[in-house]
């Protein structure tokens, strides 16, 4: 294939061919400057590339046919509705609509289904679930946290552990949402009194002292022991008829177990003390105006299984 | 620019229409075959069926975006293992340098979709219209019925072709039979729709009227590629020393005196770039070897030797010139670069093969509740929560049971469950609210935290994983 007749070792400057072309061959005249000149810069005046022109032309008209079909221009009251009647407000609503709607069969099946039964259908205790957390968190983590921990020794209870004042099963709970805690909106409200044995003078400091040593070994803390056995007759006395013989707690009334490690309002000396001697009157709203009936049990479905059911 | 130049040259470069002529010769005969086997795979691989079980996709290859699900016949990839698609991502960059470090634009030449449309809009151009002089003769007459005609015919069936190609492509993307019926019978999803409509719209315009010009001005592809070739790389390029000086023939006989370019213009006219391939080797070209076609169906009708225009390397083109020893194709291939870019590309490969067959197809991820850290229970009992994520990647339901081995003082439990153990779908994945309790006294009752390792056993076989987490005791 090598032509002896070319081989030029010597050649190395590029045959013509081997150039690329002179840019100038395909120099044009200089378009027209706009007559601006700043510090002696001037500008062309060029026209704007067809394609772009095309397209500005295309929405311009398509600008008209917008006005015509969509909600455009702006009036005193409202804007131009359009011809096809778009408008993204009503769209959330029909959107918002459509899932109540989808919704709303399992609110019904809540509603109608045994409370306890709930749990069953994993379907139904899934919505449930999902729903009462999102109205768990929008109306009960103000007080019983994000997580259902409540405040520690603050009085707003924790959730997640397995002692309840009025009862943890979900008919007890779904009570306690309905009609809330010492509510005095309600008749059918949770209530329960503890006196005030200090403030109002039933009970002496020192057998008040003899009470709170007696409740701290009542639950296996720290304590005087001394102390503790004169406090069992007071304790026996003013307490049990509620806290029961062994500091149990009951239900019914909304007695807080003693005999156990959990304190609503701290497990210290002090805080006992301040306990009978000023009494504790914890709130709860009750939640049968605002919330529906199948929201309430979605709620008790919730904090049900947040560990502490019964 | 000079502003002493009295011409400036304009910045802006109009598009001069291209009209590649038709060329028949091995690179043609390569092109057409590739070309039908490229597009064989496209439209033909979401078609193929592949059972998997009877609650599985029936698809061989399907990207099941709703569901999050990559199958590849008998491989199926969750989402966090997407490190097999970013693998093989690597390796198709690794792949593309090894190939231009050795061969030049092959890609741009032969495989580019960009290529492979524009080739298949050009052959309808030429059924409709004809050859290059017809084409050309069409292009510059004024609109009459003729040309209304043969460019409605065009266009029409371009953008048959555009909608068939983007109707091939969202069957990758769910059940093709089914999704065939329903783009019908309209009801298919908008977002299928809308894909076509895209996809249509730009093999249209791609493939019919920007063609060249994605390659020049678009891609940045043959940008990176010139940073991968060197002196070796084999490209395709013209022997200037034997063509030059060119000249047409006289008389039909050839002047001694000139080289053996008879300046025929047969390389430029079947150029579909629209380049003098004379001019050595230049940014446009994307070596697709037609000018090579159209050059020895000259030489061999002049009776002078193939190859004035053919693949070879830049240090080729100096060595025949100075009549140094050729080196041999193989011996340009296999240079250290290329040699690298092989290992790193078989190391990449070796090692997802390796990750495909020791992957396991459970998998358990931990992830403690922290609001809050612990509670704690009346009897003393300190309990910690956790949020369990089980996937059952299998076409079959499986049971798993939980356990702990190695904190004998805590104890576990699922909440909802009688037992530790749970019934996972086929190819699911189950959320576990999972309990662990550490009895008052308990070391790990009362440390700060405790390290604790979950394990997940499908009961009667040894598949198992486990997950590392933390306990929090009892702090105050």
């Amino acid at each position: 294939m090598v032509d002896p007749e070319n081989k030029t070792p010597e050649n190395k400057v590029r045959p013509p061919s081997r150039q690329y072309p002179d840019p100038a061959v395909k120099l044009k005249q200089d378009p027209p400057t706009t007559g601006h000149s700043w510090d002696g810069i001037e500008e062309y005046d060029n026209p704007m590339p067809r394609w772009w022109v095309w397209i500005f032309i295309l929405t311009v008209i398509w600008s008209v046919g917008y006005w015509i079909a969509m909600p455009a221009w702006p009036g005193i009251q409202q804007a131009t509705s359009g011809v096809l009647g778009y408008s993204s407000r009503a769209n959330v609503a029909s959107e918002l609509a459509e899932f109540e709607a989808r919704n709303e069969q399992f609110f019904v099946q809540l509603v109608e289904t045994d409370l306890d039964a709930i749990r069953d259908n994993d379907e139904l205790h899934r919505f449930a679930i999902n729903a009462g957390g999102s109205v768990f968190r929008a109306q009960c983590s103000q007080c019983h946290g994000q997580g259902g921990a409540g405040v520690q020794a603050s009085g707003f209870p924790n959730l997640l552990d397995d002692d309840w004042l009025w009862g943890g099963t979900m008919e007890d709970i779904v009570t306690t949402i309905t009609w809330g805690i010492r509510n005095e909106d309600f008749a059918d409200t949770r209530y329960s009194a503890m006196p005030a044995f200090g403030a109002d003078g039933l009970l002496s400091n020192e057998e008040i002292d003899q009470v709170v040593a007696h409740v701290l070994s009542l639950s296996g803390a720290d304590h005087d022991a001394t102390l503790a056995s004169a406090g069992a007759e007071v304790f026996e006395m003013n307490c049990a008829s509620c806290h029961g013989e062994s500091g149990e707690g009951d239900y019914f009334i909304g007695a807080p177990a003693l005999n156990n490690q959990i304190w609503l309002y701290g497990g210290s000396p002090e805080a006992i003390r301040e306990s009978v001697y000023y009494s504790r009157f914890g709130v709860m709203p009750g939640f049968e105006n605002r919330l529906r009936e199948a929201e309430i049990r979605a709620v008790a479905a919730y904090v049900h299984q947040l560990g502490g059911g019964q | 620019m000079n502003a002493q130049d009295p011409n400036p040259p304009s910045l802006y470069a109009k598009r001069e229409p291209i009209f590649p002529r038709r060329v028949k010769g091995n690179f043609r005969t390569m092109k057409w075959w590739l070309l039908a086997v490229m597009l064989g795979i496209y439209y033909l691989i979401p078609w193929i069926r592949w059972d998997r079980g009877p609650d599985m996709p029936g698809q061989a290859v399907l990207l099941d975006l709703a569901n999050r699900r990559f199958f590849f016949f008998m491989v199926e990839i969750w989402p966090h293992e997407f490190y097999f698609v970013a693998g093989l991502l690597i390796m198709a960059g690794i792949g593309l340098f090894l190939f231009t470090s050795a061969l030049g634009r092959v890609w741009c030449g032969y495989a580019c979709p960009q290529t492979v449309w524009t080739d298949l809009f050009i052959l309808v151009e030429r059924w409709v219209e004809g050859d290059r002089n017809a084409r050309l003769r069409l292009h510059r007459q004024a609109w009459n019925f003729e040309k209304i005609r043969k460019y409605g015919l065009k266009w029409t069936v371009w953008f048959l072709i555009g909608m068939a190609t983007g109707g091939a492509w969202v069957f990758y993307f769910s059940d093709a039979p089914t999704l065939l019926v329903d783009l019908f019978t309209g009801q298919a999803h908008p977002i299928a729709y809308m894909t076509v409509l895209v996809l249509t719209m730009t093999t249209f315009l791609f493939g019919g009227f920007f063609r060249e010009q994605v390659c020049i001005y678009a891609c940045p592809w043959p940008r990176i590629q010139a940073a991968m070739m060197d002196e070796d790389t084999i490209t395709i390029d013209y022997r200037h020393w034997r063509g030059e000086p060119r000249g047409k023939l006289k008389k039909g006989q050839l002047d001694p005196t000139q080289g053996d370019c008879i300046d025929c213009m047969a390389c430029v006219n079947v150029c579909p770039m629209g380049i003098d391939i004379r001019n050595g080797q230049q940014m446009e070209c994307i070596t697709c070897g037609l000018c090579i076609d159209a050059c020895d169906e000259v030489m061999d009708r002049i009776g002078k030797p193939r190859g004035l225009v053919a693949y070879m390397a830049l240090s080729d083109q100096q060595a025949e010139q100075s009549g140094a020893p050729q080196k041999s194709v193989w011996k340009h291939i296999l240079r250290p670069r290329t040699m690298l870019y092989t290992a790193i590309w078989g190391l990449v490969g070796i090692g997802l093969v390796v990750a495909l067959f020791i992957r396991s197809d459970m998998d358990m991820s931990v992830a403690p509740l922290r609001n809050p850290t612990h509670v704690v229970l009346s009897d003393g009992t300190v309990r910690n929560v956790y949020d369990i994520r089980l996937r059952n990647m299998y076409h079959e339901q499986r049971d798993f049971v939980l356990s702990i081995t190695e904190n004998p003082d805590l104890r576990l439990s699922i909440e909802g469950e009688p037992g530790r153990r749970v019934t996972v779908g086929p190819d699911e994945m189950a959320l576990l609210r999972v309990y662990l309790t550490a009895a008052p006294e308990t070391p790990s009752n009362t440390a700060e935290r405790s390290a604790v390792r979950i394990w997940a056993t499908i009961p009667g076989t040894n598949d198992r994983v486990y997950s590392d987490t933390i306990f929090n005791g009892r702090t105050q």
